[in-house]
């Protein structure tokens, strides 16, 4: 008996093992990229170009360089710019791609800031206006705001192209074409959090309204000092969501803006490939850094997810 | 009859404040989304924005008969209906397999998140070197003899996509399954155990039924990250892809930029109906399945 039992927890140890290396790995290869990514931004404009020079030049001939026989049967590493080498540590690490982003090139700054103008006001007033009316949608009910509630749901999940021609009309009888209002404005009025935070709200007991009504609360006092307390922390996940999501904004500037001094760094990244690789990277990273340092900040946000965490079980 | 009259008032008083909450954001998804997609509808069933004749249901049929329409239809579905189910399986058992006790479990929680949090156009460029020609993953394979393959222009593309999206998705599905499977009641399970009932038997009738909600929770937000894979593509490979990866965004956006407003309302319609029809379907599963368990 007590041999099963042995027998038993070594087996439990050894599936735990298991377990742990097969977490182990797929933790690695889910940060990798993000590593690599980094580690690259380090490296000098030569290095940068022996890695990668194939990617560059097949870029700007479409390849046709190196599709002669010869040279696509031998697997030497004497054509250096032949075969891209992703490498996670650089040989020598050289900071000047970040001085001169920084300092030497006002262009990525400039974009940079366009991105945090188009993004930091989208987020804040669409989770501000989601916080009340996903309280209108969770504190009362009725089949006319169930229709509703369900339009909203296709809206959110439309692709950015189906409502773009409506965006693009809209903008343009608001006369607010080529200007930051005709992504923000939208951007605002996007459903998405709603839906997040309406399911979280929803799981608020009743009794909690009942009571506060009981003390002598009105419906905003209830909002304010009941429903935005216990749901402060989902409002903080769905806003880490908002923010990345829209920090990735690629389509909007795209048709919404003309001039390519208002795009943000998203759009002017995926055109850098072609010119200055070597910044590429440092660019990517600098982009990267207010969205990593948001999700170390609020992880424990994430991780509530938008479950309702109340002291009052539901 | 006095008094029926004096609580009419009292009634219209109470909608008011009822609908008083949500009317500044109906009011902006009316201007901003509906009344436009409302113009949209009427664009779609006239010849052109400048006549205005009425030609019914024709732009819908010449829609059908549009060969790179048929494409980015094709290539969305599959991709869809291959990606999405895939990340929330995935994300369900991964969530499963981290309840055991794992040393460094937040660890390795945070690295599957991250990914969730890196801007796309970030890593970009390494997925570039990785799928490359003549980058690492054929490296990679050539040391075992394999022949390179094309991964962004062959119809490994999918595969290249569906890789991206399960990278994205998994870490937020996962976390939002976990701290699903942490709702269920524990005393339950515990009963469920006693009584000897196989892991298989818990997991199939009762925690799938507990998971219901968060599973149609996860599958719609999944299906909405799966259009925003436009954005890697896009930038990946930039307005026309190889025909593997046109996805229906790609159509949409190549009709707008070439001012086919027509093509591209009747579309969009087609795509908004789809899209109405699958949520229904969605929602009345949800009912059925999550019906005996109170939330």
């Amino acid at each position: 008996m007590t041999k099963y039992f042995a027998n038993r927890s070594k087996r439990k140890n050894a599936a735990e093992i298991a377990l742990f290396v097969a977490a182990i790995l797929a933790a690695i290869l889910f940060i990798l990229p993000t590593i690599l990514t980094i580690s690259n931004s380090f490296m000098s404009k030569t290095e940068i170009n022996a890695n990668y020079g194939a990617m560059i030049s097949n870029a700007q001939q479409s390849g046709s360089m190196w599709g002669s026989g010869v040279q696509e049967e031998s697997k030497q590493r004497i054509f250096i710019s032949k075969d891209l080498n992703l490498k996670l540590i650089p040989d020598m690490v050289s900071f000047k791609q970040y001085i001169t982003v920084l300092f030497m090139s006002p262009e990525y700054l400039l974009k940079f800031w366009n991105s945090v103008i188009l993004t930091v006001p989208i987020t804040v007033f669409q989770i501000l206006l989601a916080a009340v009316t996903s309280y209108g949608f969770s504190r009362y009910k009725g089949k006319a705001r169930a229709v509703i509630f369900f339009v909203y749901v296709i809206l959110m999940l439309m692709p950015y192209q189906v409502t773009l021609v409506p965006n693009f009309m809209v903008s343009k009888w608001l006369n607010i074409l080529e200007t930051r209002w005709a992504i923000i404005l939208p951007g605002i009025f996007s459903p998405f959090s709603i839906y997040l935070l309406t399911k979280t709200m929803r799981r608020i007991p009743t009794a909690l309204y009942e009571a506060a009504k009981l003390d002598g609360c009105n419906e905003v006092q209830i909002f304010l000092h009941i429903v935005m307390p216990l749901t402060k922390n989902a409002m903080l996940s769905v806003g880490l969501l908002v923010f990345i999501d829209n920090w990735n904004m690629v389509e909007q500037p795209l048709i919404l803006l003309k001039k390519q001094e208002m795009y943000p760094l998203s759009v002017l990244l995926s055109q850098i490939n072609s010119g200055d690789v070597e910044l590429a990277f440092a660019v990517a990273v600098i982009y990267m850094v207010p969205a990593l340092l948001l999700f170390l900040y609020g992880e424990e946000y994430l991780l509530e997810g938008v479950s309702y965490s109340g002291g009052v079980k539901g | 009859m006095n008094k029926a009259n004096s609580k009419l008032p009292q009634r219209i008083f109470q909608e008011v404040k009822e609908w008083s909450w949500l009317i500044p954001s109906l009011a902006g998804v009316l201007v901003f989304y509906v009344i436009p997609f409302c113009v949209v509808i009427y664009y779609s069933v006239l010849d052109n924005p400048i006549f205005k004749r009425f030609v019914g249901l024709n732009n819908f049929l010449s829609l059908f008969k549009n060969e790179s329409f048929l494409t980015a239809c094709k290539n969305t579905a599959i991709f869809t209906v291959i990606a999405v189910p895939l990340s929330v399986v995935l994300a369900l058992f991964i969530a499963m397999a981290l309840e055991a006790k794992i040393p460094g479990k937040s660890l390795i929680r945070t690295c599957f998140l991250c990914p969730m949090m890196v801007p796309i156009a970030s890593v970009v460029l390494v997925w570039q070197v990785i799928f490359h020609m003549h980058g690492s993953l054929n490296q990679f394979i050539g040391m075992f003899g394999a022949q390179p393959v094309d991964w962004l222009k062959s119809s490994w593309s999918y595969m290249v996509l569906t890789i991206m999206f399960l990278w994205k998705t998994l870490g937020y599905n996962m976390i939002l399954f976990m701290s699903a499977l942490g709702g269920i009641p524990k005393d339950i399970l515990e009963v469920a155990s006693l009584e000897g009932a196989s892991p298989a038997y818990t997991f199939f009738h009762i925690k799938l039924r507990y998971l219901s909600p968060t599973i149609l929770f996860v599958t719609i937000l999944s299906v909405m990250s799966s259009f925003k894979m436009f954005r890697e593509v896009y930038l990946l490979t930039g307005d026309y892809p190889s025909p593997n990866v046109y996805l229906l965004q790609h159509f949409m956006n190549n009709t707008f930029n070439s001012l086919d407003y027509q093509k591209l309302s009747s579309a969009a319609v087609l795509l908004a109906v789809l899209m109405a029809v699958i949520m229904g379907v969605l929602f009345f599963l949800e009912r059925k399945l999550g019906e005996d368990v109170e939330e």
